[in-house]
């Protein structure tokens, strides 16, 4: 005979997952992260957005009970990772919301200082999981900043080649999400499908589709591979072929018109007031790009436009990840006509470690061998910030130097954690079905947010 | 690209930023802090990036909190995109910052002891543990 009561007792215990018996009430309780009824008013203009251009709307008819807290994530498909917004409802109506951040958060910037230099784009390269080559790239800028050398015109361009890809490949994922969570299931798996081109191509020459380790102080880890321009050439041959593809399946579809046109704006005035830049300031009609104000590993030398559009809604955040994927081909398409030969990384014996086949050969090799890979190379004191356009916006990196081979302080600026704070500006007063869009046209990427 | 680094007295800290934004720096775009652990006199460090996007500009504010009180002037007021960054800081070093709307912890749980990139905090010093998780003897 089945004891009823002690398996209910069981059940109790492991829906709780405490020793206690029944519920555990504390358990839900959030403690100051939680979104109460009322709260003052510095806090209701945040959360409504009407911080910096006070355009809420106060339904003056919604009654008491209309009005609903609820929570929406950590785990929930378009959240995009474990973002988690509390939202309060009137009725089917955002009114106010609050992200909740920290899920993801493992601790990159203290592991980032138990580092040397030559291991840190392991660590920052898993921080911004879509675009791992910027990451890898601020990180090797800065060092070389305060280390006071200059890559050779190869590295230089392999890196330009590598990051422009990966915006396009980045981007390609925001556009695929994006239409998955608007409905436009066909759309993810085309973005995806068009990625996975551009991933063949990293793992052929880093050895890895993601979180590559490829640039590094001092250079890149490796050549490009034999017969690159193939791959390249069939990256640029595919890709514009598709994007039309999407065009005409998206840009005059009346329903993917009707569902982002006019929603979710965020103007350029809410833009710089947050600090928020890359494609959601450009497609508010503020043309800031870093590649050309503030160029980085020579990036000036090509020839490439930075698009701009004026609606700042979740349209043209769509419709100017399409144009720099266009533009970052010209890119590539320049770096892979005008590579210059030479070697990849610096010939510096205190920063480059020698190849494996002089450590047979030669003492010395085998001491900077010994040295580089046992304490690292020793950086200078000082500070530098160096700042990159990531696909979402400006990614910088300070490190703070003691003259050990270890950084005594980095920090990475995250575009996404910068651009979450947006999050109430574009999803209140709006229905809960746009603000899923809204969501999706900022592409956070929580790796970034919480490092 | 080149910017200029400036040490700011935390007397003047708030109205050297407010002056900052009269003169056209529009964007605040990083803020953070160093921990001077036994090597340097205050002990703390805030660092503010400030962006200019029409003059192209970007300037770096070095401010020293003092020890007695670990307290900063917010500039939330000034730039609303403040917010996160100093709840990062006070959640990351335990600097407090005066008239911040909001100031918890935003990346450690709420009820976490410590700051983790105080350098007096080891990693991996505490083993982590779930809410409610069964206990293992």
């Amino acid at each position: 005979m089945v004891d009823e009561k002690n398996i209910k007792e069981d059940l109790d215990f492991w829906a709780t997952n405490s020793e206690e018996s029944g519920w555990n009430i504390s358990s839900t309780d959030e403690g100051s992260q939680k979104m109460l009824e009322e709260e003052d008013e510095k806090q209701i203009k945040i959360q409504t957005g009407s911080d910096v251009v006070d355009d809420y709307v106060y339904n003056e008819e919604t009654t008491e009970d209309e009005r609903m807290i609820v929570n929406m994530g950590p785990q929930h498909p378009s959240t995009h990772g474990v973002l988690r917004l509390q939202v309060e409802l009137e009725g089917e109506v955002v009114r106010r919301v609050k992200p909740v951040i920290g899920y993801l958060h493992t601790g990159m910037e203290k592991t980032g200082e138990e580092l040397a230099y030559f291991q840190g784009p392991t660590n920052t390269t898993r921080m911004d999981y879509l675009s791992p080559l910027f990451n890898e790239l601020v990180f090797s800028l800065t060092t070389e900043k305060l280390l006071n050398i200059e890559v050779p015109e190869r590295a230089k361009a392999i890196r330009i080649l590598m990051t422009e890809l990966n915006r396009v490949s980045s981007h390609l994922v925001a556009l695929a999400t994006g239409g998955m969570d608007i409905g436009a299931l066909s759309m993810m798996i085309f973005g995806f499908r068009e990625r996975e081109l551009i991933l063949n191509f990293f793992e052929k020459t880093t050895g890895l589709r993601m979180n590559h380790n490829y640039i590094r102080p001092g250079g890149v880890a490796a050549d490009l591979p034999d017969n690159w321009q193939k791959d390249v050439k069939e990256i640029l041959k595919v890709i514009p072929e598709k994007l039309n593809d999407y065009d005409e399946m998206l840009l005059d579809n009346p329903i993917w018109q009707g569902r982002l046109k006019n929603v979710g704006i965020l103007t350029t005035e809410e833009c710089l007031a947050y600090g928020i830049t890359g494609p959601s300031l450009r497609a508010s009609g503020f043309s800031w790009d870093l590649r050309k104000t503030q160029p980085y590993s020579g990036i000036e030398n090509y020839e490439f436009d930075v698009p701009l559009l004026t609606d700042s809604d979740v349209f043209s955040r769509w419709r100017i990840k399409v144009l720099e994927i266009i533009e970052s081909l010209k890119i590539v398409e320049q770096v892979m006509n005008t590579i210059p030969k030479g070697p990849y990384r610096i010939q510096d014996k205190k920063v480059t470690p020698p190849p494996r086949k002089r450590l047979d050969e030669s003492m010395e090799a085998l001491i900077h061998h010994f040295k580089i890979y046992t304490e690292g190379f020793k950086v200078p004191p000082g500070e530098a910030y160096v700042a990159v356009e990531s696909p979402r916006g400006e990614l910088g990196c300070y490190i703070v130097s003691d003259g050990s081979s270890k950084p005594y302080r980095m920090h990475i600026r995250g575009p996404s954690f910068c651009n979450l704070q947006a999050l109430p500006v574009i999803m209140a007063d709006s229905p809960i079905a746009d603000a899923v869009a809204a969501i999706a046209s900022l592409d956070p990427v929580i790796g970034d947010v919480d490092r | 690209m080149s910017y200029e680094t400036i040490n700011v007295d935390i007397n003047q800290y708030y109205e050297t930023v407010e002056n900052f934004k009269k003169e056209g720096y529009e964007m605040m775009v990083d803020l953070t802090a160093v921990d001077w652990y036994r090597k340097k006199e205050p002990r703390f460090q805030v660092v503010v990036n400030l962006l200019s996007v029409s003059k192209n500009l970007r300037v770096i504010l070095n401010v020293n909190v003092p020890d007695e009180s670990l307290k900063i002037p917010s500039i939330c007021e000034i730039y609303p995109g403040a917010n996160f960054f100093e709840r990062e800081v006070f959640d990351m070093f335990g600097i407090e910052f005066e008239n911040h709307p909001e100031l918890t912890r935003i990346l450690m749980p709420d009820d976490w002891t410590g700051n983790p990139l105080r350098k007096d905090y080891g990693s991996g010093r505490i083993p982590v543990q779930f809410k409610n998780a069964p206990k293992v003897d």
